[in-house]
């Protein structure tokens, strides 16, 4: 096999979905689903450098413990917008809208989704939120925080809090379709032979994720259709003032945005969980619990919503439950880092980039995790509460964890979504800066928090300084890791080695059609008779015949 | 590697390519409809657990606002959901048997049917107007229990001062409050009154507009045996959005009743 790919050098297949139509016609109204992923990956990589820019202009305000460059009010809408930005518009759709998209029908064994008009439909839901969250920050910006807290957002603030949270239900529909689809297509669609135990672990944990995604979302919906009418019509609902009760405001809002970091994390575990048996050439280890700890984890998550409200005034016996159920998801957690590093253990590893993002998650997300749960422990919480700590710890999650993932991923199937090989040296090169910006930026803010630095102060105390430039210092080298992908990844589409189908030698569904594959993914649908990783099996068969 | 097209090989001209089969297009639909169908119970659930919330915090109040609506309209509008329930059922029956004619009038019955209860809904609404029971101060007349549209200002304060009694209901937290206060509190309980039953005949226009494509369809024959799954989708939709005019109707008119002996 390897001799055969050193002297036979790979061609482009003749015709794939990226030629198989052209003009702007053929992709706006596309019901591929590969071409709706890269809708996807680029409106999403838009909003990212958007969010991105308000996290940089929040790190240049924070260089200063006066802040000198930002009016406080604009600071509160530059902190609002990133985190609007980030969570709802890139964070959420990232991996499951553009690498789920694409691989979930393939690695499955089927020519699309289940309903490819809903697929195209969501794409277009997410960019009228998005234009709608847009117009919010043009016409100028919303200061209430991503999280909307009632009654500020819904009573006090002269901001557009209304259209922002229009764009945010609007979107969140878009996630609702394609977590529809994923399920529908999982459950009805797969190949022949493709049983659950031979799902791949990225489409158990898209599966995972979309079950949160039905079932959250339309209780954030809800949730923010009654502030706007608070908000709108004065009727009370949240507001005190009026009657209301700002508790239940939070706690309709955790119900879904807490399950939603698992949106958010699940996806990312499962690019993981491919990428590691791949470049360590082992079976999985433990398949069911990594496939079930998915299912755990979206179970256990929503049930832990008010530990973001230990110090909101719920009462103390709640506060314990809630304390404890957050304690039990660390266990699925922790049986997937486990196994991860179970299954690199005497493999024989290969440093790739997708395998070095793996790596750095493995190590973010055990300390993003783990802070997470000082954050559990109630009498701690008291301490670092909304502090930087806060911050810290979930940036170790999302960013270290999710953002790692969904590069990781990208580098892992780009061979596949293009045809082309990006450059080894330049991606290793980034990856590694991304690594060193990321822990820059965020470790010193577990500190800061830890002594008693507030999230979303204008201002800090000097004695703070030193930690906040150092974080400063972080983000520009991070922001610079972020930006070379952009540059290698577009100079590949043009310059790149070509692929062929299968140029990491995984297993899986989606490395044995062409790459980029046919329209219908398949020119016949595969008949499964393996488990999807099957790493070393050919030599096993050898040694018993 | 070989294929797996088992299944049959006629093309029904409604099969997507995505689908092998007929069999496996409906399943999927309907399995997708089912799945939809969750999201939206937990849509209304998040609404229906901030009514229960309120009413248990604000239970006189909720009384005087649940026995001020009109219990016969909500019967009858109860009925006339039940109805157009059964006619969308016959739909169902009819695309199976092939009998378009009838599928035509059992959509048109069931949509003349939603279109009344809208009517009554609309009709209650705009006693509600009258009444000033329309909250906050920006639509409406203003709510009278504070102090807009005073020539009608009696309703909700004399309901408030009856259940005050506690001989009324035997629940003495009731007397810790104002009349006054508990026809504020009133305001809440209209909140949600507007917002589920708003957010129920938002759903009820929508399903409007999807029988009113199903109609013309249907119509050009394109249902038969072979093939009915959107009206089976359309019925799943239309049966949901009745079930929860199941739950709104004892919830906001009948459930404190005998709490006020009306």
């Amino acid at each position: 096999m390897s001799t055969a790919t050193a002297i036979v050098k790979p061609v482009m297949p003749e015709r794939h979905f990226l030629n198989d139509n052209y003009g702007i016609r053929s992709w706006l109204l596309t019901k591929d689903h590969k071409r709706i992923a890269i809708l996807y990956l680029f409106s999403i990589t838009f909003f990212f450098l958007i969010g991105g820019v308000f996290a940089s202009l929040i790190r240049l305000h924070l260089l200063t413990p006066n802040g000198e460059l930002f009016e406080a009010d604009t600071y509160n809408k530059l902190f609002t917008m990133h985190g609007v930005n980030m969570v709802f518009f890139f964070l959420i759709p990232s991996v499951p809208a553009v690498l789920g998209n694409f691989l979930v029908p393939i690695m499955v064994g089927t020519k699309d989704l289940a309903f490819p008009k809903i697929n195209l439909l969501s794409w277009y839901l997410y960019m009228a939120g998005g234009t709608f969250s847009m117009a919010a920050m043009v016409s100028g910006g919303v200061d209430s925080g991503w999280t909307f807290y009632a009654p500020l957002s819904s009573g006090y603030l002269k901001t557009h809090v209304i259209m922002l949270a229009v764009g945010v239900i609007i979107a969140g529909f878009s996630s609702i379709f394609t977590g529809l689809n994923f399920i529908v297509t999982v459950h009805r669609m797969r190949a022949p032979g493709m049983t659950w135990g031979r799902l791949p672990l990225f489409v158990w944990s898209n599966y995972a994720a979309s079950l949160i995604m039905i079932l959250g979302t339309p209780v954030i919906a809800i949730t923010l259709i009654l502030l706007a009418l608070e908000r709108g019509f004065h009727i009370g609902i949240f507001d005190p003032k009026l009657g209301g009760d700002p508790v239940l405001f939070q706690h309709m809002f955790w119900f879904y945005s807490h399950p939603a970091v698992y949106i958010m994390i699940l996806p990312g575990m499962g690019v993981i969980s491919e990428i590691v048996p791949c470049f360590s050439r082992k079976r999985v280890f433990g398949y069911s619990f990594v496939a079930f700890s998915s299912v755990a984890i979206a179970v256990f998550g929503f049930v832990v919503w008010a530990h973001h409200m230990f110090v909101a005034g719920i009462s103390v016996y709640s506060a314990l439950v809630f304390s404890l159920l957050s304690y039990a998801v660390a266990i699925p957690s922790a049986v997937k880092v486990f196994n991860w590093t179970a299954t690199m253990y005497k493999g024989s590893i290969e440093m790739s980039t997708p395998m070095l993002y793996a790596m750095a998650f493995i190590g973010l997300f055990t300390i993003g995790g783990l802070t997470g749960l000082f954050l559990a422990a109630l009498g701690l919480d008291i301490h670092i509460h909304d502090t930087y700590f806060v911050i810290a710890h979930f940036h170790y999650v999302m960013v270290g964890g999710m953002v790692t993932a969904y590069l990781g991923g990208l580098h892992f199937w780009w061979p596949k979504i293009t045809g082309r090989m990006y450059p080894e040296a330049p991606a290793k090169l980034a990856a590694l800066i991304t690594f060193i910006g990321f822990n820059l930026t965020f470790f010193p803010q577990f500190i800061l928090g830890y002594m008693g630095m507030p999230r979303r102060y204008w201002a800090y105390p000097p004695e703070f300084q030193v930690l906040n430039v150092l974080s400063s210092a972080g983000a520009s080298v991070l922001a610079v890791g972020f930006l070379l992908p952009l540059l290698y990844f577009a100079w590949s589409l043009k310059y790149g080695e070509v692929a062929g189908n299968n140029p990491w030698q995984a297993t899986g569904l989606e490395w044995e059609t062409s790459s980029p594959p046919p329209t219908h993914n398949f020119h016949e649908i595969p008949i499964v008779t393996k488990d999807p990783y099957a790493y070393g099996e050919d030599a096993e068969v050898t040694v018993v015949h | 590697m070989s294929t797996s097209q088992t299944t049959t090989t006629d093309h029904h001209p409604a099969l997507a390519h995505q689908f092998d089969s007929m069999e496996q297009q409906q399943e999927a639909s309907t399995f997708g409809m089912w799945v939809f169908l969750l999201t939206e119970l937990m849509m209304f659930g998040g609404l229906f657990t901030a009514y229960l919330i309120y009413r248990l915090k604000y239970y006189p109040a909720f009384v005087a606002g649940s026995t001020s609506i009109s219990v016969s309209w909500g019967f009858a509008n109860t009925l006339v959901l039940i109805a157009s329930s059964f006619t969308m059922a016959m739909t169902v029956w009819a695309a199976q048997n092939g009998k378009r004619k009838t599928q035509v009038w059992l959509l048109l019955a069931t949509m003349v049917l939603g279109t009344a209860f809208l009517g009554v809904k609309a009709k209650e609404y705009y006693d509600k107007w009258d009444e000033c029971h329309i909250p906050g101060h920006v639509i409406g007349k203003g709510f009278n229990a504070w102090g807009g549209c005073s020539a009608t200002d009696k309703s909700l304060g004399n309901i408030a001062e009856e259940i005050r009694d506690p001989k009324a209901h035997g629940n003495p937290n009731v007397t810790e409050v104002s009349a006054e206060q508990t026809a504020k509190r009133t305001e809440i309980f209209f909140s949600f009154y507007f917002a589920m039953t708003g957010l129920h005949a938002f759903h009820m226009v929508i399903g409007l507009g999807l029988l009113a494509w199903l109609t013309l369809r249907a119509r050009s024959g394109e249902f038969g045996p072979a093939y009915y799954t959107p009206i089976e989708l359309g019925g799943l939709y239309w049966h949901f959005v009745d079930i929860v005019w199941i739950f709104l109707f004892p919830l906001l008119y009948l459930i404190s009743r005998h709490q006020h002996g009306v």
